[in-house]
Parts: C-alpha cells; sequence; structure tokens
C-alpha cells in the first residue's frame, strides 16, 4: 500500500486554531461543523468536555486518541446518532453550516441524511447487494428503477467495489468478505449524496489490503465529501487526514470517572510533526497511549 | 473424517503424550455424554409410541371420502361416512383465529422491543404475555364462553376468540425474541442514511426477522388446531358442515376425536382416530410450511 504525498499547502485562511501556526494553510473549504466547549454526557457521566473544533469543506479530519476519550462520542454527536442512546445529552451546540444541530426543531432524519456515517464493523443488510445500495435512495423516495441502477453503479464505483460484485449484485449482501461489506457499507452511505460522511474506526476490523483500498477511496472521494474519521491507527491518520484532533482522557481521582478531553487540534502535519501539547507528543510519538 | 482418524492413529512412541489422562474428569465426561444420549432416547420414545399408535389404528380411516363426507351416527361403522365437517370446522376456525391474533401478536412484540423499550407500558404488556401463556386453555373457553357466547350464541367466530387468545401470547413473545435477534448495528446502518424509525422497522427489522416471526406464528397456530377444551364451550360440536363460520354451532377435529372416542361403538372409535391422525397430519403440512416459508424469507442470511 503506497503513502501518498500529504496536500501541499499553499493559502489562507486560517482558522483561530492555527494562528500560531508556521506552515503555511491548504486553501481552506468553508466551515462544515463548529463547535465551542461542548461536553457530551451520558446520564450525569460526563464522557467527554471541552471540545471546540472546525471541520472544513473537503478535507479529511481524522480524531485519534486513546481508547475511551470520547473520539467517537464526539463523532455520533456530529449527526445526532447518540440521540439513540436515551441518556445521552449534549452541553452546548453543534453548528452545522451554520445551521444549529441540536435545536428543538431540528429533525435527526433530516440531519443524518445529510451526514452519513460508516460503522467500525461492517453491517451489511440481510439483502441482496442492490438493494444494499438502493436501500437510502428508495427510503429517501427515489422509485425509478433506470434511477436507481444509475444510483448503484455510481456509487459501487466510487466506492471501488463495482468490479468485483457487478455480476451477483442480486446475491446477498453477507457473502461479502469483511473488506468488501464494509466498502459496501460506504457505497451505502454515498448512494444518499451526503454532505458529510462520518467513518468510526472503518478499517479496524480489516486487513491491510483492504485498508489500503478503502484509504484510497477516502482520498478519491474528498473532493466530493466531507470526511471525518475516527482511527486508532495513526499511520493511517498520517496518510489520510488534512486535519488531526487528538483526545485524551482526565481521571478525576474523587469519582474515579475519566473524561474525554479534546487536547490539539490541527493539521496533521503539526500534530505529527511538531505538536504543542506534550501529551500529544507523548502520543504520536508512542511513548504513551 | 481424515483429521478425526488421524487423531485416532496409533500412539506415537515419541513426543508428549497429549492423551486425556484417566482419571475424575474423564469419567465425568464419559457419564456426562451417556447421560445426554439416556435423555434423548428418553424423549424419542413416547413421541415414536405416539406417532406410531395414531398411524397404526388411524391409517385405515383415511381416504378422500374420510376427509370429505359428513359425519355419520355414532353406530354405522368405519367407512360410511366421514370427518368432512370437522377438517373444514378446524380449516376455518383456526384460519380467522391466526388472522384475529398473529398481527396483533406482531404488532405487540413490535411494540415491545422496538418502542416500549424498558417504559412501565412495554413492560406490563410482556408481563400480561407471560400470565395469559399460563391460563389453562379450558379457561379461556370459559372466558369467551361468558363474555361472547352467552350474549351472541355458539359460533365458530367463538371458537375463533378463544384460539385466538391462546396463540396472542405465544405470538408476542416468539416474535419479541426474533425482533431481539436484529443486532443493533443493522438499525444505525439504516439510521444512517436517514431512514425514521418506522421506516427502520418496516425495511429493515422485520425483514431480518421475518422467518422466526413466521415459524413462531406458525407454531402457534399449530398448538392452537389442536386445542379442544376452549372449543367444546364455544362452537357447541354439531356433526354437519357450517360454511358460516360467524354464526350457528360449528365443529372442529379435535372436538370430534373427544367426542367419538367416548362412544362404545367401533366405528366412532375408528374415526376418532382418523379425525387424530388427520389433525396430526395437518399440524406436520404446516411445519414443512413453516420451513419452506422461513428458507424463503431468509435467503439473503447467507
Amino acid at each position: 500500500m503506497e503513502q501518498s504525498e500529504q496536500e501541499v499547502v499553499t493559502s489562507l485562511p486560517k482558522p483561530a486554531a492555527l494562528e500560531d501556526t508556521h506552515r503555511e494553510a491548504a486553501p481552506t473549504g468553508a466551515p462544515v461543523f463548529h463547535t465551542e466547549g461542548i461536553s457530551i454526557y451520558y446520564g450525569s457521566f460526563r464522557a467527554v468536555t471541552d471540545v471546540s473544533l472546525t471541520v472544513y469543506e473537503n478535507e479529511i479530519t481524522a480524531f485519534i486518541g486513546p481508547s475511551g476519550c470520547g473520539k467517537t462520542t464526539v463523532l455520533r454527536t456530529l449527526n445526532r446518532m447518540n440521540d439513540l442512546v436515551a441518556s445521552a445529552r449534549v452541553e452546548g451546540d453543534v453548528h452545522y453550516r451554520g445551521a444549529s444541530l441540536y435545536h428543538k426543531d431540528v429533525s435527526a432524519t433530516a440531519v443524518r441524511r445529510r451526514i452519513g456515517m460508516v460503522f467500525q464493523k461492517p453491517n451489511p443488510f440481510p439483502k441482496s447487494i442492490y438493494d444494499n445500495i438502493a436501500y437510502g435512495p428508495r427510503i429517501n423516495g427515489t422509485r425509478n428503477r433506470a434511477k436507481l441502477d444509475e444510483i448503484v453503479e455510481r456509487s459501487l464505483r466510487q466506492a471501488a467495489l463495482w468490479d468485483e460484485v457487478k455480476n451477483r449484485l442480486k446475491s446477498s449482501a453477507l457473502g461479502l468478505s469483511g473488506g468488501q461489506a464494509q466498502r459496501l457499507c460506504i457505497a451505502r452511505t454515498l448512494a444518499v449524496e451526503p454532505d458529510v460522511v462520518l467513518m468510526d474506526e472503518p478499517c479496524s476490523a480489516l486487513d491491510p489490503i483492504a485498508t489500503g483500498a478503502i484509504e484510497d477511496l477516502m482520498k478519491d472521494i474528498k473532493s466530493q465529501y466531507t470526511i471525518v474519521i475516527v482511527t486508532h491507527n495513526m499511520q493511517q491518520a498520517t496518510r489520510v487526514s488534512d486535519r488531526t484532533a487528538f483526545y485524551s482522557v482526565l481521571i478525576n481521582p474523587d469519582s474515579d470517572t475519566r473524561t474525554g478531553v479534546l487536547v490539539e487540534y490541527d493539521r496533521t502535519e503539526k500534530i505529527f510533526g511538531d505538536p504543542r501539547d506534550d501529551r500529544t507528543k507523548a502520543y504520536v510519538t508512542g511513548r504513551m497511549g | 473424517m481424515a483429521v478425526a482418524s488421524a487423531q485416532q492413529g496409533p500412539h506415537e512412541p515419541h513426543g508428549p503424550d497429549l492423551r486425556e489422562p484417566a482419571g475424575w474428569r474423564r469419567t465425568k465426561d464419559r457419564v456426562a455424554t451417556w447421560l445426554m444420549y439416556l435423555a434423548f432416547v428418553l424423549v424419542i420414545i413416547p413421541l415414536g409410541f405416539v406417532l406410531f399408535t395414531v398411524i397404526a389404528k388411524g391409517a385405515r380411516a383415511i381416504s378422500w371420502q374420510f376427509l370429505t363426507a359428513s359425519i355419520p351416527p355414532n353406530v354405522l361403522p368405519l367407512g360410511t361416512g366421514g370427518m368432512g365437517p370437522a377438517v373444514v370446522g378446524t380449516l376455518e376456525i383456526t384460519a380467522l383465529a391466526a388472522v384475529m391474533a398473529v398481527p396483533l401478536g406482531v404488532l405487540g412484540a413490535i411494540y415491545i422491543n422496538e418502542y416500549g423499550g424498558t417504559g412501565w407500558l412495554a413492560r406490563f404488556v410482556r408481563f400480561m404475555a407471560d400470565v395469559m401463556t399460563g391460563v389453562p386453555s379450558i379457561i379461556m373457553g370459559l372466558f369467551i364462553f361468558s363474555l361472547w357466547v352467552l350474549h351472541f350464541g355458539y359460533s365458530g367466530l367463538a371458537g375463533a376468540f378463544a384460539l385466538g387468545c391462546l396463540m396472542l401470547p405465544i405470538v408476542i413473545r416468539s416474535s419479541e425474541e426474533m425482533l431481539k435477534l436484529v443486532p443493533d448495528s443493522l438499525r444505525e446502518g439504516s439510521y444512517a442514511v436517514g431512514a425514521t424509525k418506522s421506516r427502520m422497522v418496516v425495511t429493515v427489522v422485520l425483514p431480518a426477522a421475518i422467518g422466526g416471526i413466521v415459524s413462531g406464528s406458525l407454531l402457534a397456530i399449530a398448538r392452537a388446531a389442536g386445542e379442544t377444551a376452549p372449543l367444546l364451550f364455544t362452537i357447541l360440536v354439531t356433526a354437519t358442515v357450517n360454511a358460516n363460520v360467524f354464526s350457528g354451532a360449528n365443529t372442529a377435529l379435535s372436538a370430534q376425536i373427544f367426542v367419538n372416542a367416548n362412544q362404545p361403538y367401533d366405528g366412532a372409535q375408528g374415526r376418532a382416530w382418523g379425525a387424530a391422525l388427520t389433525l396430526i397430519a395437518i399440524a406436520f403440512i404446516l411445519m414443512i410450511a413453516a420451513r419452506v416459508v422461513t428458507a424463503r424469507f431468509t435467503r439473503y442470511s447467507r
């Protein structure tokens, strides 16, 4: 699996958090997500606190950090997937292209139509490959057969799966290998043409070759989508991401609870090359974690 | 097989001895294995005897005429008349009961598992379904008798109510178990492309669980088809065909077995055995149908 060159960085505008960066910033797209000091609770337990970050259009943003630091929790807050956990609650607001995600009139369903998600474990539906991809368009109202055929082919091509499955679209999606199933799930997400794709450790169950295929696919599609990826694999973050957010765990000795916190958020080269925080440095150089 | 025979090949004199050492552990293993074989045989024996007896005594009664002709007076010998009205009655009463109980039960299970969660109503419904499962079927018959038959008279419909009450809790609980088996990752996958909850249930959860729901429901139907006690109170067993299931006395195979087996006449007793075999055959056909339908609905689950 070849390691592609990082994007060459040329001009501004700089986000506030990058003010002390020496590096020149890449042409930055519009902000997609913006949070200002949010905390996320499960019941009275504060899982993550003090998360301020801005995710930019057509970039890949990686969330890294040790287990239990709340990366996934933050990710699931970005498309209101945490609504499914009855006790989950967000303090502060998440702005998505200027709109408030947690306003009382906002429908989580409408949010998720625009902000898709790929999960850690591939979760193909027990349906045919075709029906898996056509699922999203169908529930969103596309009935036309020719249109669906077109969407299925386009999505499978984007996910680099078309050539492997084009002759067995009618067979069960459960017969696919792990890597194929995960690409199928990515294609299923892309089929509804979301604005953002959230990925929760999409490669953790896959071998290096399948991982490479998915990383290539992420780089291919980022011109059309904004991607946020949670990963335990630091090499993966350096390979694919434009920006990296490093999370860590604060241990409260009084209550013996652990709360995740966003330590540092910057361009990926900066996080891995010249981090400001000692905790980031220790983690990315492998001395802790 | 090749692997197994290789393991059982002559023990090599070299290398460590990897056999299970003789002792208490090996004894326990042997004893437990033989106990399980014994239990299996003990369970199979009565089943085999029941099937053998019913087939041996009932087979001579079975003919096309037996399945279609009307029920003769008890004194007449085997070979005259048949059990036609009872076959018709069993089929229509059971079908009517299934039409009432299965959709209601599946909807109840969907409520409990997908919507109610740990709320008081869901817990209450689940508890009541458990209580209802334990109610003796004769009580269910009495219940419908006092609630319906006393006001509207005997009918196939009243019998269907009683059988439906017996099916309902079984359908609810078996469907709920099937819905529980659907992994949450599938629900999340559906939500992640913008499905609403009801859409998610209809397009992902139900299709994934349908095989189990169908076989659970058919089991409940087969159980109910063999019930006798609740029918005695609700359909007032007759000997003639009553095509109108909604009013007037009706009849059913299970009830005819009960009535005919109580007669001192050979012919009636022979007809009771024939009816018993017919009932078992109907249950058997339902089970086969359940397998076929399940296989068809789950063709995508690998």
